[in-house]
């Protein structure tokens, strides 16, 4: 049985007691623990965000801004465990059906107007409703939020939700002024040009097409934080250019994915780099390809498993992606709560895969693989995944697409084999069993059960996994269904993608969350010596 | 004279709305829309999220229908606002207007001039070692993809020797004013236009020089040789001003493009102009963003042609302009 416990902020708050001393000039040896005051962080974002306004627009480049400006109640650290943000505290009932949260006293919006529980409730109960997608579906299973005081906030839930204390992060959950908002037309709200949120830095100017520049938030609620003056986020549309842009000194941090991986290597000789594979434990980047089981042969078990066994992942792991990520072993990330490593073997073996293939009903017709219009990376990934399944003796079509294009084709299932990655938010109720629910294959998106899987009673199991209290239940009922989904090979695994965030080793703790520069960088301060 | 010029524009109109029609339909029969691309960035949406974003851009309504409310807005010089970056399209344009022109400004002049001297110098003597130096230097930039160009401009001049910016339009948070913002600007031109400029000075000099070649072998060319002018005359008044008509043709047609910007160059190099405006906004399917810019280079085009054939009556008397 879960027991209420309390997280107390004070070990949080001792931590950020910051020697004053090192913001005085004078001969301080600045060693790796002591924060330094100042200096400006150079940031590459690609593509250029369509707003920053995250309530709103949740994509990657918006993510990676706005975790400047806006914040959510907590922050999850490299292992999912949350840490106090704007909530200092919080406890959940014995019945695990009610989360109380206990919010952080004396927090301003960068307009100087109070955050209160008001702003919560309205954020998550009015605005968020109204405009985030992935909030939406959590919502259903809140009964009701109440504010019994300025400070404390109470989701009553209709039953149990394993992840419910999982979505308070400033993607899924942002923190909404109240005030500027209420009543007015969001999307259309000219306040959304001009963000103001809670965070460590305050918006001044974005130049389309060349930058977006944040400033300190000199009142910010962290006594002593941030450390840098201000931020400029530079718009750089090729990904040679900002490889350069960094050879030149003219940016000093790449967040994952900004370079082609063929550059890693180069840029990562250079003096003065530091690289590191974290910061995405949360999204856990899950490759694999669809299989669309409508078209035939592949609604034939031992064609998949054939495709499968012929796969070189970690030939793709080391030639593609440098050596980063890891190859996956099933659906769920290990990077996620209840992933299980002991799932069937679904390794490379071009020599069971011919033999499988020989068994199955699979005549010699021609597979068209979609690949992604992600860059180098993929076009040449999807070019040895042709070659793996041509060496078992199949017949492969690469189709060429582009974004907009590649969207369409999935969503109206208008493949064979489709490249694709998506995020799994930390729990397989939030990010994984939207791909494998056999009530979730209608056409027209691409990010349900694409490939149309369809078991009954994995179905029944994924439900109730999502609405046990007890972790322990949950883990098992996981292990039940990854070795299920595993055997029954609706879609070919590839890589737990990773993505390197490289950057100037003076530049301290860019990546500290789950999240990596996502999480804004309220902690960042530059070794100036 | 001004008949002809009216008379062209009435004509200009026309072929303008056929572009604008036709552009429309080509845009829309591209598979995917701006609201698939948008909640395709975020990973994640609803059925409700995307027709929310379709309603919001009008996308929910018929082909037609949508084709006559831009079709009207237009006429009326409305070019609509942009689904992806929620701003009037006229405003975007006329931010990243300034930039493309002095970028594709510069390139044109740049590329001309020397074009056509380097092409007068090399037909001068013909087969000289000269000649041959210009002749192969020019095709050599002719053949070049103009992305490894600026790429390998950057690399040599920005990475190994430090000597220029590799990329963006000046330097970001230098908060330069007055001439030291000037020459920041011009440092950081210098690459993407001499990028761009090189290709379309190489095209100059060969149309310059085969061009010349071609003139000087006429018999008024000898006669003017006979009557015992000078060289240098005979090279400025009689060869090149004849020679000049194809040029000013292909001038004509890049300058129609130098708003259109130069998507390559402006990509590599960052350059905040119109042509990265409206490849990003194709790769975005934003619709009205890419219509605005197609109905400006379109006009453009137009304008130019226009011109073009009016410089011919100066440049050659003996045409004679008829609607």
């Amino acid at each position: 049985m879960l027991r209420p416990f309390k997280i107390a902020a004070v070990a949080v708050a001792l931590a950020l007691a910051v020697p004053l001393a090192t913001a005085l000039p004078g001969p301080v040896a600045a060693q790796d623990g002591e924060p330094q005051y100042g200096g400006t962080l150079n940031v590459v974002i690609q593509p250029e965000p369509p707003s920053l306004m995250i309530g709103i627009i949740q994509n990657g480049p918006t993510q990676m801004v706005a975790g400047d400006i806006y914040e959510s109640l907590m922050r999850y650290n490299f292992d999912l465990s949350p840490e106090p943000q704007l909530a200092e505290s919080w406890e959940i009932s014995e019945d695990g059906k009610t989360y109380t949260f206990k919010l952080r006293p004396g927090v301003v919006f960068h307009d100087g107007e109070p955050f209160t529980s008001a702003d919560v409730k309205f954020s998550i109960d009015v605005f968020l409703r109204e405009t985030h997608s992935r909030m939406r579906t959590y919502l259903e299973h809140v009964e009701s939020i109440e504010t019994p005081d300025d400070l404390t906030v109470v989701f009553n839930l209709k039953q149990p939700f394993g992840p419910f204390l999982g979505i308070f992060e400033t993607g899924t959950a942002p923190m909404i002024p109240k005030h500027i908002y209420e009543g007015t037309d969001f999307v259309n709200n000219e306040a959304n040009n001009t963000p103001i949120g809670t965070g460590p830095f305050k918006f001044d100017e974005w130049k389309k097409g060349s930058y977006i520049h944040f400033v300190k938030n000199e009142d910010y609620y962290m006594e002593g934080k941030p450390y840098v003056d201000e931020i400029y986020y530079h718009v750089i549309p090729d990904a040679a250019s900002r490889a350069v842009a960094y050879e030149t000194g003219k940016v000093d941090v790449l967040p994952g994915g900004s370079i082609e991986n063929f550059d890693v290597p180069r840029i990562q000789e250079m003096e003065n780099t530091c690289i590191t594979e974290k910061g995405f434990e949360y999204f856990g980047p899950h490759s694999w390809i669809w299989v669309n089981m409508n078209n035939k042969p592949l609604g034939d078990l031992k064609v998949r498993q054939a495709m499968m066994h012929a796969l070189d992942r970690e030939f793709a792991k080391d030639a593609l992606w440098n050596g980063l990520g890891k190859v996956a072993t099933g659906p769920v990330s290990s990077a996620t709560k209840f992933y299980d490593g002991d799932t069937p073997d679904i390794g490379y073996d071009p020599e069971k895969a011919k033999a499988l293939l020989a068994e199955s009903s699979y005549d010699g017709e021609t597979i068209r693989l979609l690949g992604l219009p992600y860059g180098e990376t993929w076009s040449r990934w999807a070019e040895a995944v042709k070659q793996n399944l041509t060496e078992i003796g199949m017949n492969v079509e690469i189709v060429p697409s582009d974004v907009a294009g590649w969207n369409q084709k999935v969503s109206d299932r208008d493949f064979d084999l489709a490249f694709t990655y998506l995020y799994q938010y930390g729990d397989p109720a939030l990010g994984v069993s939207r791909t494998y629910m056999g009530s979730n294959a209608e056409p027209g998106s691409p990010w349900n059960n694409v490939s149309n899987y369809q078991n009954p009673e994995m179905d029944k199991l994924w439900e109730e996994a999502a609405l046990m209290a007890d972790p322990e239940d949950r883990k098992a009922a996981y292990k039940t269904i990854q070795e299920q989904v595993v055997s029954d090979v609706p879609n070919l695994w590839l890589l737990e993608l990773g993505f390197p965030t490289i950057y100037r080793c003076n530049i301290k703790n860019p990546v500290n969350t789950a999240f990596g520069v996502n999480d804004g960088f309220r902690d960042v301060w530059i070794d100036q010596k | 004279m001004i008949r002809f010029i009216l008379g062209r524009l009435v004509k200009a109109v026309f072929i303008l709305l056929a572009i604008l029609v036709f552009n429309f339909l080509l845009i829309h029969a591209a598979p995917g829309d701006p609201a698939a691309v948008m909640a395709g960035e975020a990973g994640a949406a609803d059925a409700k999220f995307l027709a929310d974003l379709r309603t919001r851009f009008g996308l929910d309504q018929p082909l037609y229908v949508q084709l006559w409310i831009y079709i009207k807005g237009a006429v009326q010089l409305d070019l609509g606002y942009s689904f992806r970056q929620q701003m009037p399209v006229a405003e975007l344009i006329g931010d990243r207007l300034p930039a493309t022109l002095l970028l594709t400004g510069v390139a044109f002049v740049l590329s001309l001039v020397l074009g056509v001297i380097a092409g007068v110098a090399a037909s001068a003597r013909q087969g000289s070692w000269g000649d041959t130096v210009i002749s192969t230097l020019a095709l050599l930039f002719y053949a070049t993809p103009l992305f490894w160009v600026a790429l390998m401009a950057s690399v040599v001049f920005s990475v190994w020797l430090g000597w220029l910016p590799g990329f963006g339009y000046s330097t970001i948070g230098a908060g330069y004013t007055g001439m030291a913002h000037v020459l920041d600007v011009a440092k950081h031109l210098v690459l993407p236009a001499s990028t761009l400029g090189l290709f379309f000075m190489a095209i100059y000099m060969r149309m310059t020089r085969a061009s010349m070649l071609e003139v000087s072998r006429l018999d008024f060319v000898k006669t003017a040789r006979a009557k015992g002018l000078k060289r240098s005359v005979i090279q400025r008044r009689h060869i090149l001003r004849n020679a000049l008509l194809p040029v000013i043709t292909l001038a004509g047609l890049q300058a129609g493009q130098i708003f259109g910007g130069a998507i390559l160059t402006e990509t590599v190099f960052a350059w905040p102009g119109i042509g990265r405006l409206m490849f990003e906004a194709i790769n975005q399917r934003d619709y009205n963003v890419i219509l605005g810019v197609f109905y400006i280079s379109a006009a453009m085009v137009l304008l130019f042609n226009l011109i073009t054939d009016v410089v011919y009556v100066i440049i050659d008397p003996r045409i004679r302009l008829t609607s």
